[in-house]
């Protein structure tokens, strides 16, 4: 009685196995669809984006790259992209710099203030960063920043998120090692760039990311503090692009516009992906 | 000399690390936080004529209908919005936790690559994939049952609330996801075993043995989840170029950025984010008092 049991487990195993896959495959192609489409609409002339779907499949000739040339020719596409790729890599530099500086002094030092400091900081990472938007603006206004760089870049590089991740990441750096660097005469600072940093890598890959990606996709603060159309950066210029009456249902071009906003992401993404998953976890999991 | 030397750059070394974020911190988050608060004691009516009025934007907001449906919406938004999200969030980390799961590292890129794409591009995509009739989403319903491409995704109130909503699932499900699959990792095997001997089915499994294994990672996606959701602007904002059909997209960023940059009332605006602020506060508190409530009652 117990022999056909056996692989009629089995066949049941096989079956959820199957429905497990089918169900991961619908959410798969569900989440890319829109990536897809995207891709498909930029290449696309503007009658064919209100027709078609995907692709003109019966006359695949009429895809084009206009949509490209219009964006690079009639609007200064390119300068919004260097000025998106120039904030974004300067502030993520200067943020995991400053942030893994004070979170290895958070971790491995005592010092006089230390836990009044990391009380008011635990207080302000639950306060929205829009009730700043105001006195901010008021101080780039006063620093005479406004349509400057120096107002995305300054103003962000503070990040007491970033300061707790690096604090919890430098707690695992073994005092031993520390002190062992000291006796062979390393200087504190040397301590912080030779021995810690490299050991919590994952940490600095996953800030690296979400840094970058802050900066590059940030909209509220640049759409305030940007005014000339050359220092826009790229979302800026894209959202400004939207409002023009010469680009009305243009959709085309402001999808190839968007294409060319998430590459330089994705590309990172890729880069910097198995030290992003492991950094980004470790925290939250221990809890 | 060298000795001394050699001490004091050990003994400063803590203060000149911390020293620059301090300096930045002071500056940008303490000094303006202060600031906002004597701001929202104010009117202004132009940049340079403001009025002293105490706790008058406070009063007003209070009883202010369009805050009201500000106020509205934001928790319409986030109520409908997390109970979507916890769940797919963790139902597909469930699913790709499976010991038989093949592909797993391409399923779990394929999941999170959405989370790469920023808000303004997430609500330029939505707005021409709702659109309606042209769009993709009302088509494929319509291939289903045709009247359903006539839906006005972006000009009905109610579905705007539900596009918002779409947009921010295809934006933040996959997020969720890799914190969900990483805690799921962090389960001990042999408490699956020894519920196995105990005689749980899988219901009895999942609710005694991964839900608590899960608890820190459940509870920090709710509590910043529901941060975040308070702040919706880009969405919205981009989605319907303004408070949309009927102010259903009207969310209480979108009010502040209006009265400030808008009407010009930089008092207004700033008791507008203090208004935020304390619902942040009061939400966080009763969240952390909520799991710790749990937290004993398994105990």
């Amino acid at each position: 009685m117990t022999t056909p049991a056996v692989p009629r487990r089995r066949v049941a195993a096989v079956a959820i196995s199957v429905l497990v896959h089918a169900a991961l495959l619908a959410v798969g192609v569900l989440t890319f669809i829109p990536f897809v489409w995207l891709v498909c609409a930029s290449f696309k002339t503007k009658e064919d984006f209100f027709t078609r779907v995907f692709l003109p499949w019966d006359h695949l000739s009429s895809l084009t790259l206009a949509n490209y040339r219009t964006l690079f020719a009639q609007e200064p596409f390119a300068l919004w992209m260097i000025n998106s790729l120039f904030l974004s890599a300067t502030h993520t530099a200067i943020v995991v710099t400053l942030s893994s500086l004070g979170g290895f002094a958070l971790a491995k030092y005592r010092f006089a203030g230390k836990r009044p400091l990391m009380l008011v900081m635990l207080a302000t990472m639950l306060v929205p960063g829009q009730v700043l938007l105001m006195p901010n603006y008021e101080l780039m206004y006063q620093f005479g920043w406004l349509d400057s760089y120096l107002a995305i870049i300054v103003p962000a590089a503070v990040s007491v998120f970033g300061m707790f991740l690096f604090r919890q990441a430098m707690q695992g750096v073994p005092d031993e090692l520390l002190q062992a660097g000291r006796v062979d005469g390393c200087s504190e600072i040397r301590l912080w760039w030779e021995i810690a940093l490299p050991i919590v890598r994952p940490m600095i890959g996953a800030f690296t990311l979400l840094s970058f990606m802050g900066t590059w996709n940030s909209f509220l603060w640049p759409q305030i503090v940007l005014q000339s159309r050359s220092h826009y950066t790229l979302p800026i210029g894209l959202w400004n692009m939207l409002g023009l009456p010469e680009y009305q249902s243009q959709y085309g071009i402001l999808m190839a516009g968007t294409l060319l906003g998430i590459i330089p992401v994705v590309i990172l993404f890729f880069v910097l992906q198995r030290d992003f998953i492991a950094g980004l976890t470790s925290g939250a999991v221990k809890g | 000399m060298r000795q001394r030397l050699w001490t004091l750059q050990s003994r400063c070394a803590p203060y000149l690390f911390i020293a620059p974020f301090v300096a930045l911190f002071c500056t940008f988050m303490l000094y303006p936080l202060g600031r906002s608060v004597v701001m929202s004691l104010y009117t202004w009516s132009g940049p340079r004529s403001r009025r002293f009025l105490g706790l008058g934007h406070y009063r007003y907001f209070l009883h202010d209908p369009v805050f009201g449906i500000a106020v509205l919406n934001t928790v319409i938004y986030t109520i409908g919005y997390l109970s979507l999200q916890i769940p797919c969030s963790l139902g597909l980390a469930l699913l790709l936790n499976g010991r038989r799961v093949r592909f797993r590292n391409l399923f779990r890129f394929v999941f999170f690559s959405s989370h790469l794409v920023g808000n303004v591009f997430v609500a330029l995509i939505f707005m021409l994939l709702l659109a309606q009739r042209y769009g993709i989403i009302p088509r494929l319903l319509g291939a289903i049952y045709s009247p359903w491409q006539e839906i006005d995704w972006l000009g009905d109130p109610v579905y705007a609330r539900l596009s918002i909503i779409l947009a921010s699932l295809w934006l933040t499900v996959g997020w969720g996801m890799i914190f969900f699959l990483a805690a799921l990792q962090g389960v001990d095997r042999e408490l699956y075993e020894a519920a196995e001997v105990d005689g749980a089915g899988h219901w009895g499994r999942f609710w005694n043995v991964t839900l608590p294994g899960i608890r820190p990672v459940l509870i920090f996606l709710i509590l910043t989840g529901t941060i975040g959701a308070f702040q919706l602007f880009e969405l919205p904002y981009i989605i319907f170029q303004g408070p949309g059909p009927r102010w259903a997209g009207l969310t209480i960023v979108m009010y502040l950025f209006q009265q400030g940059f808008e009407v010009g009332d930089i008092g207004a605006a700033c008791a507008i984010g203090w208004l935020l602020v304390l619902m942040i506060f009061g939400l966080a508190l009763v969240q952390i008092r909520l799991s710790g409530a749990a937290r004993e009652e398994a105990a």
